[in-house]
């Protein structure tokens, strides 16, 4: 018997009670939670991968989905995968594989080993990174179906990116910034040791020629930096202005450029203030706060990305009479297609034959299954759970809904209308008052010496816009990306952290934030003489001929049974058929127990708890005998969901619940969170409207969500969270995602947000401070140069120190506590 | 101090070395992956290689 609260060995999901099954690993029987991790878990250690298990360092993601070996069929057809994928040198062929569950070092060991163990397989590189793997084959010794069908058998679900130029546009744009990270960094360093000894030169006697010289290196070492490693920012501003709008690197472009065109005059001309130190300085701390960023976008995933998981490749056209494997994008307006169980659409059309029941969840959220009988539209991206249908297609490419909602998404990523408006207001402010500042300096200088008016206004613009903006903020920012990476917290725009300080309301999607997001059978009670396995079996039969997202918990769970026959749906009430020979019904409580002919025997187990019934439903197996099992289903709650709600109210965030769902699941989840506001049953555009009313009140909404069906409420939302193992549409949105799939860390990043918006404005008033107290003694010869050079060299060193705080205290958790039976020993 | 006229050049041209071989490391992709080389030590080298490589086992759709 499995001890209850026993995770799963392979996915680490809790076994549901009363079940029991075993995977044979490594000579020891480990307890798992489904048959699908059961067949994982034994191919991972037939193939001798078994270190996988020692290795890990996160928990792998339930194999809740039978592999169905016919998915990629169409990969093994030739003359498909040849158009499909990049041709190598001596005939071999590679493609580059989007890995879904692939979360930690040793899932890409995994993925690697299991494919090089292949033969034909020329080349493997996993990037555990991107989640993506490129692979190189010889076509005649392995069909890519084959290599396809083992990534799913380890657990890692494949998406194979057909041509896929992105991923390799994203790679080179990632060793550049690096790139010019090492520039801007090996320059600074440089300038920095040159800048010591010209600060403090003066009170040493150093003589003149070589004070020249050293202000002669130090322009050398800043020129790269300065066109180099500062081309995004110029690059940025131009694009900015052509578009007639002010970016964020607007001032930063024109500080980089007055600067160093300042020093480089001055340094030319012999005498004046030279800035070199400050120039590199700003330019390597801002280009690491981009890099970092860019880095969380690209594992984010491209909205591209998103598109290939929920877009099947290939599709199967029916044409003259003859069933052909053909690419998705060959299909045509008026092709004719055939869709099996399970297939999802390839492209949007109008149901010919067959009575379809269809999963639209990822397009309207909605879980139950919708009835599409022959004339309905069906659309791209939606599954197809019930009997095949014949299909014709309406539309294609970019004409279906999905296409549409990606291209609008596509728009919103590159325009980030919000974002920009925050930056632009900041910007605005900045660049208003240095211009006026700078103006009115010209203005006296004019009017007193007009010889000195332009180094006058050059110097006030120079030493203002670096100092006020450039340690300040990137510092600060690049602390608090890197903090919140380490604990798994991606920054996808770093303007969001801003938001996230001043947040006042929470608006959450239940299914999948608060709670996990998948119906699960959760205990098994047997009520007659038949084991936990049996009893399941018998209904997984009956409920596979059932789409109602409850039938698919069952499927999950249990084991494929013999087909049920003559199965009846008694709507709201439950199913009937025979399954070996026997007549069950499974259902509501009374509709199963109403089977036996016998009323009177049919007493109420007084084990099924009455109290539970509120929080989750009960679902019964009944025969002509009497009533066989009782199943227990539910969503369930995150286990960190109440702590991390009362932890942002406790920061005086106020959470709300926008769901979709029922309003009695919604109510009970609400009080079992702890969240007095809520409102079921809302569409997308309702919970848009929820939240486009809290915006008028004066609130800053923080929204977080994991299906497609938030993507809307994520784009309006002030700051978008997405969890880690929601849709890849939903975190194409975010700013922020929780890669480690856990709301622990919420409260804390709310905090970090906070901290790191204080110690911007202790950097920014002590930079200022410094700069106005200092720069008119300094002008007015109150100051001696050894001084302001302590002054200014501890000036820089007190605002990064101060950013640096903010990645104090906050190393790396504890790692994940994982029960000694998960760590199988060494054999 | 007329030294630092030969000493600095002389660290320029390391600095430059250093840029260089780091432009050479990053375009070779040794950037790339900064997480899973680390793990490959840990691998068993002994381990018998399959006589047969792994086969998906043929599983029989529900249904």
């Amino acid at each position: 018997m499995t001890a209850a609260g026993t995770p799963c060995f392979h996915c680490g999901e809790p076994i549901p009670r009363g079940l029991v099954i075993h995977a044979r690993v490594s000579g020891r029987d480990e307890p798992v939670c489904c048959h699908g991790c059961k067949a994982v878990a034994e191919f991972i250690t037939g193939a001798g991968l078994g270190d996988y298990y020692r290795y890990r360092d996160t928990s792998s993601s339930r194999a809740d989905e039978t592999p169905r070996p016919d998915r990629w069929a169409a990969y093994d057809r030739p003359e498909l995968v040849e158009r499909l994928t990049r041709a190598e040198p001596n005939g071999a062929r590679s493609i580059t594989v989007l890995l879904e569950g692939l979360r930690c070092a040793a899932c890409s060991w995994l993925a690697d080993k299991a494919l090089s163990l292949q033969s034909g397989v020329l080349d493997v590189s996993v990037n555990p990174a991107t989640a993506r793997a490129r692979l190189v084959w010889d076509p005649a010794k392995v069909r890519l179906g084959d290599l396809l069908r083992v990534l799913e058998h380890v657990g890692l679900r494949p998406h194979p990116l057909a041509g896929e130029p992105s991923e390799q546009v994203a790679l080179l744009e990632r060793r550049t910034a690096l790139k010019r990270l090492a520039v801007a960094g090996f320059g600074n360093m440089q300038v920095m040791m040159f800048a010591v000894p010209l600060y403090f030169g003066d009170a040493g006697g150093m003589d003149p020629a070589m004070r020249e010289y050293m202000r002669l290196v130090s322009m050398l070492v800043s020129i790269p930096v300065a066109l180099y490693a500062g081309w995004p920012f110029y690059q940025g501003a131009w694009h900015a202005l052509r578009a007639r709008s002010i970016s964020m690197d607007v001032p930063v472009s024109l500080g980089i450029v007055l600067a160093f065109v300042a020093s480089v005059w001055n340094a030319l001309r012999g005498h004046g203030e030279v800035y070199f130190d400050s120039v590199t300085m700003f330019v390597f701390f801002l280009g690491l706060g981009r890099y970092i960023e860019m880095i969380a976008r690209h594992r984010a995933g491209s909205v591209a990305d998103a598109l290939a998981r929920l877009a099947p490749v290939t599709a199967r056209r029916l044409r003259g009479g003859q069933v052909q494997d053909v690419q998705a994008v060959e299909l045509a307006v008026g092709d004719e297609l055939l869709v099996r169980t399970g297939e999802v659409f390839a492209a949007d059309g109008v149901v010919l034959e067959g009575e379809g029941r269809v999963d639209e969840s990822m397009l309207t959220g909605e879980s139950a299954a919708i009835a599409k009988p022959p004339g309905s539209l069906v659309h791209q991206g939606t599954q197809n759970l019930a009997a095949p249908l014949k299909v014709r297609v309406a539309a294609v490419a970019g004409n279906t809904v999905l296409s549409g909602i990606v291209a609008l998404l596509e728009r919103a990523q590159a325009e980030r209308p919000r974002l920009a408006k925050a930056a632009d207001r900041a910007a605005a402010w900045f660049l208003s008052r240095i211009l006026v500042g700078a103006a009115l300096v010209f203005a006296v200088w004019w009017y007193v010496d007009p010889s000195r008016a332009f180094s006058a206004t050059l110097a006030v613009l120079v030493v203002t816009c670096p100092c006020a903006l450039s340690l300040a903020t990137p510092t600060a920012l690049a602390a608090a990306t890197a903090a919140l990476a380490r604990r798994g917290v991606l920054v996808a725009h770093t303007d969001a952290i801003e938001a996230l300080s001043k947040a006042t309301h929470v608006l959450w999607d239940k299914t999948g934030t608060l709670t996990k997001g998948l119906v699960r059978v959760e205990e098994v009670r047997p009520l007659a003489e038949l084991s936990a396995a049996q009893a399941l079996a018998w209904a997984g039969a009956l409920e596979q001929m059932s789409e109602h997202p409850i039938g698919r918990a069952f499927l999950a769970s249990g084991q494929p049974a013999a087909a049920a026959s003559g199965v009846e749906v008694h709507a709201g009430r439950g199913l009937e058929g025979l399954v070996e020979g026997r007549r069950l019904r499974i259902g509501t409580r009374a509709f199963a127990a109403e089977l036996q002919a016998d009323q009177a025997g049919g007493t109420r187990p007084a084990s099924v708890p009455g109290g539970d019934a509120a929080e989750e439903s009960w679902v019964y197996l009944g025969s002509e005998q009497g009533l066989l099992a009782a199943f227990r289903l539910t969503d369930p709650l995150r286990p960190e969901a109440r702590d991390c709600v009362a932890g942002l109210a406790a920061l005086g965030l106020r959470s709300e619940i926008a769901s979709g769902d029922e309003a009695a699941t919604v109510a009970r989840v609400a009080a079992r969170c702890g969240i007095d506001a809520h409102a079921a049953r809302l569409a997308p555009a309702d919970k848009l409207a929820r939240l486009k009313q809290l915006q008028a009140e004066g609130a800053v909404v923080v929204a977080v969500g994991d299906g497609i069906n938030d993507a809307p409420l994520l784009r309006g939302a002030d700051v978008a969270i997405a969890m880690g193992r929601g849709s890849a549409l939903a975190q194409t949105s975010a700013d922020l995602i929780l890669v480690r799939d856990s709301l622990e860390d919420l409260p804390h990043t709310v905090l970090l947000a906070r901290r790191t918006q204080r110690v911007i404005r202790q950097n920014l008033a002590w930079s200022i401070g410094y700069n106005l107290a200092a720069l008119p003694l300094a002008a007015l010869g109150f100051v001696p140069p050894w001084l302001a050079a302590i002054g200014m060299s501890l000036s820089s060193v007190v605002v990064v120190l101060n950013a640096m705080r903010l990645s104090r205290g906050s190393t790396p958790r504890r790692r994940p506590e994982w029960p000694a039976v998960r760590q199988p020993e060494v054999a | 101090m007329e030294i630092l006229y030969v000493l600095i050049p002389l660290g320029l041209v390391l600095v430059a070395f250093g840029l260089w071989a780091f432009f050479w490391a990053a375009g070779d992709g040794q950037f790339d992956d900064l997480d899973s080389p680390g793990w490959t030590v840990l691998e068993d080298d002994a381990r018998p290689e399959p006589t047969a490589p792994p086969r998906p086992p043929d599983e029989v759709p529900p249904q």
